[in-house]
């Protein structure tokens, strides 16, 4: 029997040359210092690119990729479809440990100096898998066809609007047609389901078959640079040395990742769930406050925190800029010091990046500058600051609440954050002052001159004069007083 | 597996320098007669995908309905649909706008396309001013630019009042690169 097993075994060889396959693939020798835990992200985003294969061709069978359909099919996978919404939530939560996973590869390819010479190609394929997989992501938002999809697919139309010359045609190219509607989903379901995935695939193929060709790079040792002269001979000499097969001889720290990424994913999905939908796509329905994924969070930052000036430059430059630079680096810094131990900037820079996308993401999460749209009734005006008040400054306090004040300003830390918060505000501002800002507006504020009375102004603005904490005066007029007070 | 790959085109390019000509010709021939028919299939094919690249056809005149859904005075939401549009766009299609009726006969009407980065502005009474959701733009009632980032004003619909009703010309999202006064 097992002899028999064997035989068929050797006739599928024969046929299919798989040992001489296995020793020149899976098998073949790596040096055995990149058996280490911070070469397993690579395989761990290979992993995850499997995983969202399987789910999302599995969501497929459900999906209907129609304007009109496509909300419908969604609350049917999540509610009805048995295993609907474990199947939709691994593939949310497959792509964003993708994208994680994929960061953290990159940051360690670049700290270890992996993208130095001979390995140039290999990062720049790296580059490319980068920006085909956030356009997955993208595009992966958008087959959650719900509200946010529709305004992020607005937001995507603002961009491009603002390309100089032919932006007006790259929003039809975009949305195949004048409005965000049936054949736009069309497109972005086509990328998603198609092209992206095509492409991503081949620039998998010519990145391992690199990792083949130029050999995964060796744990780099401080004060050993790379020389162009001699680099290649000293690689395959350590590999001839103190090589290992890379399967069996340093898969296994891969292996323990992949399982641990496995149960993350499986725990996530079935813990928190999927995402959304989060209602239906219907644009005349406007009381909706749109935020992307998690992943475009710090792209909402940024475009909320520039200078209005610098936005449509930075919009469209930065990624290009950005591009360049990433796929320049290899050239720019091409052979030297590896170890990130010599390589202070190199360090720093990735700090920098994780720090600077952080901190734009907890931005994001947080929306200070989003105007709260129902703050002015639904948040009362807290009892502090209304007793004791004269009826005039009650009226005040009557006209903030009215006049959707609340929605940008804050009364004790409840309300809006786009403008300050209103609780000390006579210690910053004098009577005066404070005049001038609610009729002329400024820094940032609109003017309401127009649209409050007289009266509603001396009211408001009595009001917002008792708004100090009780050991401390309002704001004076230096000048005023000191004239008066020789 | 780069060995045998590179082999057989060697040994061609060799024959076709060393006389041979005949072999030469047909192997010409052969891969001219590939990039003509190849170009016959591409070109449809990059027509068919690349058709929405160009600009769509002006704007068109769309009706919100009787002058008097809108009293002098007031801001008011309407939806039309779309004049361009597909059988399965659903929804989609159906596009919100905001009419000022300035005296009942004046009109401004305002895409709902915040001009910072589309999304949709509402409009709030009391303060008269429209706010964006999204990043904070604001703008008074006359659609002009009041706070925030928008680069401008609210995109504006020309108007008309014909046979009772009011009528915006439009038909497409308005952006920077081809505003709704391109319509």
């Amino acid at each position: 029997m097992l002899r028999q097993l064997q035989q068929i075994a050797q006739w599928f060889d024969d046929r299919l040359h798989l040992t001489k396959l296995f020793a020149s693939t899976a098998g073949h020798r790596v040096p055995k210092s990149s058996g280490s835990w911070f070469y397993v992200f690579g395989s761990g985003t290979m992993l995850c690119l499997m995983l969202q294969l399987v789910t999302g061709t599995c969501l497929a069978f459900v999906y209907v990729p129609s304007a009109d359909e496509a909300y419908t099919t969604l609350e049917y996978l999540t509610y009805e479809q048995p295993l609907g919404w474990y199947l939709r939530a691994l593939h949310y939560w497959g792509s964003n440990f993708m994208l994680g996973i994929m960061s953290l590869h990159m940051a360690q390819v670049f700290l270890f100096g992996a993208y130095k010479y001979p390995r140039e190609l290999t990062w720049i394929t790296g580059v490319l898998l980068l920006f085909v997989t956030l356009g997955l992501a993208f595009t992966g938002q958008v087959m959650r066809f719900d509200q946010d999809a529709y305004w992020g697919l607005g937001i995507g139309t603002a961009i491009m609007g603002r390309v100089p010359v032919i932006g007006a045609d790259l929003v039809n190219l975009m949305l195949a047609g004048p409005i965000i509607a049936g054949e736009t989903l069309s497109r972005f379901f086509t990328l998603h389901v198609f092209i992206l995935p095509g492409t991503i695939l081949a620039l998998i193929g010519v990145h391992l078959r690199l990792v083949l060709t130029k050999g995964i790079n060796e744990y780099p040792k401080p004060g050993v640079p790379v020389q162009r002269e001699t680099y290649v001979e000293e690689y395959e000499k350590l590999v001839e040395k103190e090589g290992v097969a890379f399967v069996p001889g340093a898969i296994s720290k891969d292996l323990y990742f992949s399982a641990f990424v496995m149960f993350a994913i499986a725990t996530c999905a079935a813990v928190f769930g999927p995402k959304g939908p989060e209602g239906v796509p219907d644009p005349t329905y406007i009381q909706t406050a749109p935020q992307p994924d998690f992943f475009f969070l710090w792209v909402y930052s940024v475009a909320a925190l520039l200078p209005p000036y610098t936005e449509t430059v930075v919009l469209l430059v930065g990624p290009a800029v950005g591009v360049l630079a990433l796929l320049a680096l290899p050239f720019i810094s091409n052979t030297g010091e590896k170890s990130a131990r010599r390589r202070p900037v190199a360090v720093l820079t990735v700090l920098v990046a994780f720090l600077g996308l952080g901190l734009l993401t907890w931005a994001g999460l947080t929306s200070p500058w989003s105007p709260h749209m129902q703050a002015w009734t639904s948040d009362p005006t807290p009892a502090a600051f209304v007793k004791g008040r004269s009826p005039l400054e009650l009226q005040g306090a009557l006209v903030l609440q009215n006049k959707q004040c609340r929605n940008c300003h804050a009364l004790d830390g409840v309300g809006g954050h786009r403008g300050p918060d209103l609780s000390t505000v006579a210690t910053r501002l004098t009577r005066d002052q404070l005049v001038r800002q609610v009729i002329q507006g400024g820094g940032n504020m609109p003017a309401y001159g127009k649209n409050l009375s007289p009266a509603e102004v001396d009211a408001l603005v009595a009001f917002m004069m008792t708004l100090h904490p009780a050991n401390e005066l309002p704001a004076r007029d230096a000048t005023l007083s000191a004239r008066r007070s020789p | 597996m780069s060995d045998t790959s590179s082999s057989p085109t060697k040994t061609g390019s060799e024959c076709c320098c060393k006389g041979s000509s005949r072999r030469g010709f047909f192997l010409t021939l052969g891969v001219g007669l590939n990039v003509v028919a190849g170009s016959l299939l591409a070109v449809p094919i990059l027509g068919y995908v690349l058709s929405s690249f160009r600009r769509q056809a002006p704007g068109q005149w769309i009706s919100l309905g009787p002058v008097g859904q809108f009293p002098s005075g007031t801001t008011r939401l309407a939806t039309y649909r779309n004049p361009v549009h597909r059988p399965w766009d659903g929804k989609t299609a159906d596009i919100p706008c905001w009419v000022r009726s300035i005296d009942g006969s004046k009109f401004q009407v305002f895409a709902i396309n915040c001009a910072h980065l589309g999304c949709p502005v509402r409009w709030f009474e009391q303060s008269r001013l429209f706010l964006c959701p999204c990043h904070g733009g604001a703008y008074y009632e006359d659609g002009s630019r009041a706070s925030g980032p928008p680069p401008r004003g609210l995109f504006e619909y020309a108007y008309k009042v014909e046979k009772g009703a009011l009528w915006v010309k439009g038909g497409f999202i308005p952006t920077l690169a081809r505003p709704l006064s391109d319509a």
